[in-house]
């Protein structure tokens, strides 16, 4: 019987035959933790009565999501990271080097058929380059960090057949947002996404981490997709590790199927207070935004920055509106100077801040006051989520934001294309 | 193991922003202080109004969202013993089970705020005491089971070094 992408990779790192709702125990490529969940992991660490990790060069610590740090208690946190690094020898990025999700891939760290996980959800970002990854809490990234091993109950698998090509202003990132509107955010849960079809053959490998970096927001445990020559192309780039990628079987038994044609989709916005309340743009033109965000691990990339300046050339944001900026890495913000982008951006009104995670978690770097709408290219718009539990959080693609800092409200952004 | 408290009820979805936000979860690990903000957005009063050994019970979805292992441990440090819901998303349900908190699957549509629970895990049966039912769970998975029978995660390891499964 055929296999899916899921049970090849957990086959080849478990050394068994694995098919779905099987449990094993398998060897991890990398192991990654981030500054929210690296400090209890440490701590359990210590408590494991661990003498060292299983293998320093496959393990990252990232500071990401309060960097730099905003209070005295986090410093702390920080520095307990810094100090971990530096006794275990392992890959670390301080502040200003970028949102571990653009930093794991961009650095190279993995490739197509690893299986790897990350103390932070939205690890399935590297699903897009055929990596089954997916996120884990502090005590799970504690015992990986130990043993290089995991268990994991093999997914079923849903899979997503998406025909067509995407319209012009229209992005991975209004796609994802339909298809989580579509099958909500428990549609996948316990399951591997694979996203497949013509559509996805059209998107470069930047467009491609958006969708899988949202699979967790359906509820699925990854967002993987096949390696072709964008990928092997896209991996090279990064890398001199041999890899062999990993293809689903034609006669794969999967959980679910559904089909879609993405060639008449208009650009999507998420709602508050959850990434399923998702409409079409023209539902909510009418609302007036008073913060705009463009970054974070799922949209912060070089193309989503060069499409935000292209709309943003030359204009000025609309009086009352403010706009925040945050390259996902310092090689991505280097290349937007390079580039002229931030320029235009800062020029416009912008406010770019250190690379990173940006205002998405609310911790620091742009807190909404009361009543106050933002529309952010992020992946949540949870009640609170950005440090305010009376702000409003729209979702939408970079274009989205950048339209819409321009009118003071929601805009489609192929009126400015 | 045998559990008994009130219930807490929420809805679908409850995510782990609201279970414990951000903004305080980054800040300390002394989880006795974050307990203080559990659930806070949802219910800012709710910390007060529980006693301890009381139930969280949820609809489906329970946990969803991000990876933050403080959304159990402020729930255990919030006195409540178990979190029952009609599915949840599969990092919380696995942060529950590696930090020693039990986490139930059932149908929740026949318990209310209020309700008195007497859970007996071993038997896997839920006896809703102010309604008069008992209500199936559904089984965890053997190895889950054996680390939340050993006390959590970091326990296994300290016993095993490794994972080591019956």
């Amino acid at each position: 019987m055929g296999k899916t992408i899921a049970e090849k990779i957990l086959s080849n790192r478990s050394g068994q035959d694995v098919k779905a709702n099987d449990i094993v125990i398998a060897d991890l490529d990398f192991v990654m933790g981030q500054d929210g969940t690296s400090p209890l992991a440490i701590r359990a660490f210590r408590e494991m009565e661990a003498k060292g990790v299983f293998d320093h060069n496959r393990i990252a610590m990232v500071i990401d999501h309060s960097a730099p740090s905003p209070l005295e208690g986090v410093s702390e946190l920080h520095h307990q990271m810094r100090s971990f690094a530096n006794e275990q020898n392992i890959h670390f990025y301080d502040i200003g080097d970028g949102v571990c999700h653009q930093l794991v891939p961009e650095q190279g760290h993995i490739v197509p058929g690893n299986l790897v996980i990350g103390a932070d959800s939205h690890t399935c970002t590297y699903g897009a380059i055929n990596v089954f990854s997916t996120g884990v809490g502090s005590t799970d990234l504690a015992a990986g960090l130990i043993s290089g091993k995991l268990w994991f109950k093999v997914p079923e698998t849903f899979k997503f057949v998406l025909n067509g090509k995407l319209p012009e202003g229209v992005y991975s990132k209004d796609l994802i947002l339909y298809l989580i509107g579509d099958v909500t955010a428990d549609g996948a849960t316990y399951m591997a996404a694979e996203y497949v079809g013509e559509a996805i053959s059209h998107l470069s490998i930047e467009e491609r981490f958006t969708i899988s970096n949202m699979a967790i927001e359906m509820g699925a445990k990854c967002g993987l997709m096949e390696a072709d020559d964008k990928t092997i192309e896209w991996v090279k780039a990064h890398t001199n590790k041999e890899f062999t990628p990993v293809k689903a079987d034609a006669d794969a038994t999967y959980a679910k199927v559904k089909e879609y044609d993405v060639s008449n989709l208009g650009p999507q916005i998420a709602m508050p207070h959850t990434v399923d309340n998702v409409a079409n743009i023209g539902d909510v033109s009418h609302v007036q935004v008073q913060q705009g965000v463009i970054g974070t691990c799922t949209n912060g990339r070089m193309e989503d920055l060069r499409i935000a300046a292209k709309i943003l050339k030359g204009k000025k944001l609309h009086k009352g509106t403010r706009l925040i900026v945050a390259p996902a890495s310092r090689e991505i913000m280097l290349n937007a100077m390079r580039e002229n982008l931030l320029e235009i951006l800062v020029e416009a009104g912008a406010a770019v801040v250190t690379p990173g995670c940006g205002p998405c978690v609310g911790t620091h770097n742009g807190v909404p006051s009361d009543g106050e709408n933002v529309i952010s290219t992020a992946n949540r718009n949870f009640k609170g989520r950005m440090g305010n539990n009376r702000a409003f959080v729209y979702l939408g693609s970079p274009a989205t934001v950048a339209a819409s800092m321009i009118t003071g409200r929601i805009t489609d952004p192929r009126e400015f294309l | 193991m045998d559990l008994k408290g009130s219930v807490h009820k929420f809805g679908d979805d409850v995510n782990t922003d609201y279970i414990i936000s951000g903004r305080h979860k980054f800040k300390t690990l002394d989880m006795k202080e974050l307990a203080k903000y559990v659930m806070e957005d949802l219910d800012p009063d709710f910390y007060n109004k529980v006693t301890p050994g009381d139930f969280i019970v949820g609809g489906s979805n329970f946990g969803c969202g991000s990876s933050r292992e403080q959304a159990p441990l402020a729930i255990i440090n919030a006195n409540i013993s178990a979190v029952i819901a009609k599915s949840f998303a599969r990092i919380f349900y696995r942060n529950c089970i590696n930090t020693g908190l039990p986490v139930i699957e059932c149908d929740t549509d026949k318990i209310d705020a209020g309700d008195e629970l007497e859970i007996n895990l071993q038997a896997g049966v839920i006896h809703n005491k102010t309604k008069g039912v008992d209500l199936p769970i559904t089984p965890l998975p053997d190895v889950m089971l054996q680390i939340l029978s050993e006390g959590g995660l970091v326990e296994h390891f300290r016993k095993n070094g490794t994972f080591k499964f019956d």
